[in-house]
C-alpha cells in the first residue's frame, strides 16, 4: 500500500505556495489569547480527526479570518506517477485543482461516505436487508472516473455500486429508499442494493463479470450511432478473471470500441486475497494487447487524470483501454463480512489514516488555502443533514403497494394477466 | 376462388380439388449447413381412384409402422386451380426476408452472431444481407457467446435493436446467464427504467444426426422465466410473422427456429407478404378443426399432428367400421406467454387433450399445458386425462435408428390419440 502519511512539516514544505511561509511566520507570532481561543475551537471539534488535520485546521483558523477573495482559486499538485502498459506516454504528472472543483470533490466523496456509513447502520437495525456491499474508502475511484468523463458518456459496474448512482445522478434520498425498499426508491423498491440505475448507468449488476460486456455492448451502441461518447467498464479484482472480460477486451479491441475497462482493485475479492486468485495481479496488464495504466485510486486528481487521458485515447477512435485503480474498502465485502477475517484490523487502519481519499483531498485544499477548516466543516454539517434527510425519508417513506408487485415485466405491452401463488389469484402486470 | 393460405386447412380444401399426398423426404445426415434433398414423389392420380389411394394408405402404415418416416414426412399440396397471389416461400427465405425488411424499417436494427455475414449465416438464414447492409449491421463475432450474447444486450440498453443469433440454442447456455439475468430481468429490477429490445434467434430442438450435444430444446428451459416471451413457429407465415413483431417488440425476445424446417416451402398469400405483415406474440393458431381431440404443438410437430390428422381422417373414410375421427391441431406459435384461453376453447368442444413436443417431458411444455388445463375451466370437459407425446427421455444418441425412436413420431401421435379416444 503506497504510505501517503508525511508528517504536516513535510507536507507543507512540499506543497507550498507563497502563503504558506506567511502563515507559518503568523504562526509564530501568534498572541496567547488567539493561542488559546484555537485549542479550544480543535477540542471542539470531532474526534475523528486525526493530528495532523489538527495543526492544519489550527493554522487555518488563524487564516480564516480572511475573506473568500483571499482563497486561492486555483492549484498544482504533483500526483503520482501511474505505470503503463503498451503506451508511450502516460497521463500528466500534475493536476490542475481549481476551488470549485475541490469543494466539489470534497463533497460528492463525503457524501457517499456518510451515505454508506449509514447504510451500514441501518443494516445493523435491520431496517436495510440482504445484500449491502459498501463503499467506503474507494471514494476517489467514483468521483474521479466522473471528473475524467460527462454525464452523456456511459457507465456500468458491479454491485458495490451506491457510490456510482450518486456520481451518475441519483440523489441520496432515492438511493437510500431504495435499500430499505420503498417506493420512493430509485427503482421503485424492485432492485434493491445492486440494481440502481439512472441516465447512462446500467447499473448496479449483481452477476460478477457480465457487466462488462453489457458495457463493450454500450459502447458498440456509442459507435454505432456515432455520437462521441464512451462507455466506462468497472469491475473488480475478483471479477477480474472471469472468462468473459477476456472475450469483451477481444470483441472491444477488434471493433474498436469506445471502451475504458477499469479494474477496481480493492486488494480482495469477498475474502480472498489477489495473491491468493489471480495468477497475476498486474491487472492492468491482463488485457494483452490492450493498452493499460495502474493508477493510485486513493488520489482523486490521480483518477481523473488517467480518466481524462483514457478519455482522450478512446475518443481519438484508437479503441479500449485499460485502467487498475489501486484502491481500498475499509467495510468487508458486504454487510454479512466483518472483514477481518483475511485481513487485519492494523490494515485496515493504517490505510484510513495514511491514504484516505477525502483527508488526502482535504488537506491539500487547506494546506493551499484553498478552502477554510470551517467551510469544509459546513460542507460536513450539510452533508450529514441531507443523509440525515435522507434516512429519514427511506424509512419513514411505505413500502410499494401491492398493485406493483407484477408490472414491469414487458415494456410498451397491454396490461396482461400474471399467474399468482395459486391457480385462483390473478394479478395483474402493467409496463 | 378460395384465397391461398396456409396449406393445411381444414378438410373443406378438398372439395376445391384439392389432394393431399404423403411423400417421403429422406434427410441429407452430416451437412451442418442444412442441405437436405427432397426425395422423389410417388405418382400422383385423381382422387376419384379409390385402389390408389388404399394402396398409398397401405404404404404410409408401412412405413410408418417401421419407423422409417420418422425423420420428415411432408404433405405436398397441388392444386387444380392455382393462385396468382400465393408465393412458395421456404421458412429459411421467410426468416431471411422478415430480417431484411426489419433492417431496411428501423436503422437501429442490426444482426450479429458467429458466421452471419460474410458467411451467409451457419444455415444461410442471412445470406445477402452483410453484401447489402454491411460491416456496420450485419456483425460476425468470434466464437464467444457469453460476450458476444452480453454485448448485443448491451446494444439494446443503449438503445440499439440487435438480432442475436446463436448457431443452435444449445450454445446459448455458454450465454444463458445474459439472456436471464441480463436481458429478461433488467426491465423489472429498473422498475420500468430500462427496457431492452433484443432479439435472440437460432435453430433449437433436434436436427438429423447432430447427437446429444446439438440436439436439446430449450422451450421449456427459457418459457419457465418471466420477463421473456419465448416464440415458436412452425411455419414461413408463422415465422415471418413472429420474427417481425419479435424484432418490432420492446421486450426481450427468444425465438426458436428449426434447422429441419427450413428448407420446407410453404404457400404465402399477398398478405402475408406485405412488408407490415407481423402476428401477434401470445397468440396460437388452430391449424385444423375437429371434434374429437384437440392436439397442441409447437414448431416442426405441427407439422406431424396435421400429418397424423390426415392419416386418422383417410383411416376413418377408408374403414367403414371406425369413426372418422377428427383432430383439432392447435399451433401455439408462441410459449409464453402461452394462449391457453385457445387451447381452454378447443378443449371444451373436443374434451381430449394431447400435447405433442419434440423437447423431453419432465419440466416441459407439455407439462405446463397439462397443468393449466387442470387448473382452469377446461377440466371440468375433459373425458380422459390429457396426457403428453414428448421426446424420449434421453439424451440424443446418433445412429439413425436410435434417434429415430428419440422423437415423436406420427405412429406415436396416432398411437397416444386412439388411447385417449379408447379406439
Amino acid at each position: 500500500m503506497p504510505s501517503r502519511f508525511n508528517l504536516i512539516e513535510e507536507d507543507r514544505q512540499q506543497k507550498g505556495g507563497e502563503k504558506r511561509s506567511e502563515t507559518a511566520g503568523r504562526w509564530q507570532h501568534d498572541s496567547m489569547q488567539k493561542m488559546l481561543t484555537i485549542i479550544s475551537n480543535v477540542l471542539r471539534g470531532s474526534a475523528s480527526r486525526h493530528g495532523a488535520q489538527v495543526v492544519s485546521e489550527a493554522a487555518s483558523m488563524v487564516a480564516s479570518s480572511r475573506s473568500y477573495a483571499d482563497f486561492t482559486p486555483e492549484a498544482t499538485f504533483d500526483i503520482k506517477k501511474v505505470d503503463l502498459h503498451r503506451l508511450e506516454e502516460g497521463p500528466p504528472l500534475t493536476a490542475t485543482l481549481t476551488r470549485e472543483e475541490g469543494l466539489k470533490y470534497y463533497r460528492t466523496m463525503q457524501t457517499i461516505r456518510r451515505m454508506e456509513l449509514k447504510a451500514d447502520q441501518l443494516y445493523k437495525q435491520k431496517i436495510i436487508r440482504g445484500f449491502c456491499h459498501l463503499y467506503d474508502g474507494q471514494e476517489a475511484c467514483a468521483v474521479g472516473i466522473e471528473g475524467g468523463i460527462t454525464l452523456s458518456d456511459h457507465l456500468i459496474t458491479a454491485y458495490r455500486a451506491h457510490g456510482y448512482t450518486l456520481t451518475r445522478g441519483g440523489t441520496v434520498r432515492e438511493i437510500m429508499a431504495e435499500l430499505t425498499g420503498r417506493r420512493g426508491g430509485i427503482a421503485k423498491g424492485k432492485g434493491g442494493s445492486m440494481h440502481m440505475y439512472t441516465k447512462n448507468f446500467y447499473g448496479g449488476n449483481g452477476i460478477v463479470g457480465a457487466q462488462v460486456p453489457l458495457g463493450a455492448g454500450v459502447a458498440l451502441a456509442c459507435k454505432y450511432l456515432g455520437n462521441d461518447q464512451l462507455c466506462v467498464s468497472l469491475y473488480g479484482d475478483g471479477a477480474a478473471n472471469q472468462g468473459q472480460i477476456f472475450e469483451t477486451y477481444n470483441m472491444s479491441s477488434l471493433w474498436k470500441l469506445p471502451i475504458i475497462f477499469i479494474c477496481e482493485n480493492n486488494q480482495y475479492g469477498m475474502g480472498t486475497s489477489v495473491e491468493r486468485s489471480s495468477a497475476s495481479t498486474e491487472y492492468y496488464k491482463r488485457g494483452d494487447y490492450i493498452p493499460g495504466l495502474r493508477v493510485d485510486g486513493m488520489d482523486v486528481l490521480c483518477v481523473r487524470e488517467a480518466t481524462k487521458f483514457a478519455a482522450d485515447h478512446c475518443r481519438s477512435g484508437k479503441g479500449p483501454i485499460l485502467m487498475e485503480l489501486q484502491t481500498y474498502r475499509y467495510h468487508g465485502h458486504s454487510m454479512s463480512d466483518p472483514g477481518v477475517s483475511y485481513r487485519t484490523r492494523e490494515e485496515i487502519q493504517e490505510v484510513r489514516s495514511k491514504s484516505d481519499p477525502i483527508s488526502m483531498l482535504k488537506d491539500r485544499m487547506l494546506s493551499n488555502n484553498m478552502a477554510s477548516i470551517e467551510e469544509l466543516k459546513e460542507i460536513d454539517i450539510a452533508v450529514r443533514k441531507e443523509i440525515e434527510d435522507a434516512a429519514q425519508f427511506a424509512t419513514t417513506d411505505p413500502e410499494p403497494p401491492l398493485d406493483d408487485l407484477c408490472s414491469h415485466i414487458f415494456a410498451n405491452d397491454q396490461p396482461f394477466e400474471v399467474r399468482g401463488a395459486t391457480p385462483w389469484t390473478k394479478l395483474t402486470s402493467t409496463s | 376462388m378460395r384465397p391461398m393460405r396456409v396449406p393445411f386447412g381444414p378438410p373443406e380444401w378438398r372439395i376445391g380439388g384439392v389432394r393431399f399426398r404423403a411423400v417421403a423426404q429422406p434427410a441429407v445426415i452430416g451437412s451442418r449447413i442444412g442441405r437436405r434433398t427432397i426425395g422423389p414423389a410417388s405418382s400422383g392420380t385423381s382422387r376419384s381412384s379409390l385402389t390408389e389411394d388404399r394402396s398409398k394408405m397401405a404404404s404410409i402404415r408401412c412405413f410408418l409402422r417401421s419407423g422409417k418416416s420418422a425423420v420428415s414426412v411432408v404433405l405436398r399440396r397441388e392444386f387444380s386451380k392455382t393462385s396468382p397471389a400465393a408465393v412458395q416461400v421456404n421458412v429459411r427465405d421467410a426468416l431471411n426476408q422478415a430480417m431484411d425488411e426489419e433492417l431496411e424499417r428501423d436503422e437501429k436494427v442490426f444482426l450479429l452472431g458467429e458466421e452471419v455475414a460474410q458467411y451467409d449465416g451457419a444455415y444461410k438464414v442471412s445470406r445477402g444481407l452483410w453484401k447489402k447492409y454491411g460491416d456496420k449491421r450485419i456483425i460476425d463475432t468470434p466464437i464467444t457467446e457469453m460476450g458476444f450474447a452480453g454485448i448485443a444486450v448491451g446494444a439494446a440498453f443503449a438503445g440499439l435493436r440487435p438480432i442475436c443469433e446463436f448457431m443452435t440454442w444449445n450454445f446459448s447456455m455458454q450465454a444463458i446467464d445474459q439472456v436471464i439475468n441480463s436481458a429478461a430481468k433488467t426491465y423489472y429490477m429498473s422498475a420500468g427504467a430500462q427496457p431492452v429490445p433484443i432479439v435472440f434467434r437460432g435453430p433449437n430442438g433436434s436436427s438429423a444426426g447432430v447427437a446429444a450435444q446439438h440436439s436439446q430444446c430449450f422451450a421449456a428451459w427459457y418459457g419457465h422465466c418471466p420477463g421473456l416471451k419465448v416464440v415458436s413457429p412452425w411455419n414461413s407465415e408463422d415465422a415471418r410473422g413472429l420474427l417481425k413483431a419479435a424484432i418490432r417488440d420492446n421486450n426481450p425476445v427468444v425465438f426458436l427456429e428449426n434447422e429441419l424446417m427450413y428448407g420446407v416451402p410453404f404457400d404465402l398469400s399477398e398478405e402475408v407478404m406485405h412488408k407490415d405483415f407481423v402476428l401477434p406474440i401470445g397468440k396460437a393458431k388452430v391449424e385444423r378443426q375437429g371434434t374429437h381431440i384437440t392436439l397442441v404443438s409447437h414448431s416442426r410437430c405441427v407439422g406431424f399432428c396435421l400429418d397424423a390428422a390426415a392419416v386418422l381422417a383417410k383411416e376413418g373414410v377408408e374403414c367403414e367400421h371406425m369413426d372418422v375421427v377428427t383432430l383439432a391441431v392447435v399451433n401455439l406459435r408462441t410459449i409464453r406467454p402461452l394462449d391457453v384461453e385457445t387451447i381452454e376453447a378447443s378443449v371444451m368442444k373436443t374434451g381430449h387433450l394431447v400435447t405433442v413436443e419434440g423437447g423431453w417431458p419432465q419440466y416441459g411444455v407439455g407439462a405446463e399445458i397439462c397443468a393449466r388445463i387442470m387448473e382452469g375451466p377446461a377440466f371440468n370437459y375433459l373425458d380422459a386425462p390429457a396426457v403428453r407425446v414428448t421426446g424420449v427421455d434421453i439424451p440424443m444418441p446418433y445412429a439413425k435408428i436410435l434417434e429415430d425412436h428419440s422423437v415423436p413420431q406420427i405412429k406415436d401421435i396416432i398411437f397416444t390419440v386412439k388411447k385417449v379416444l379408447n379406439m
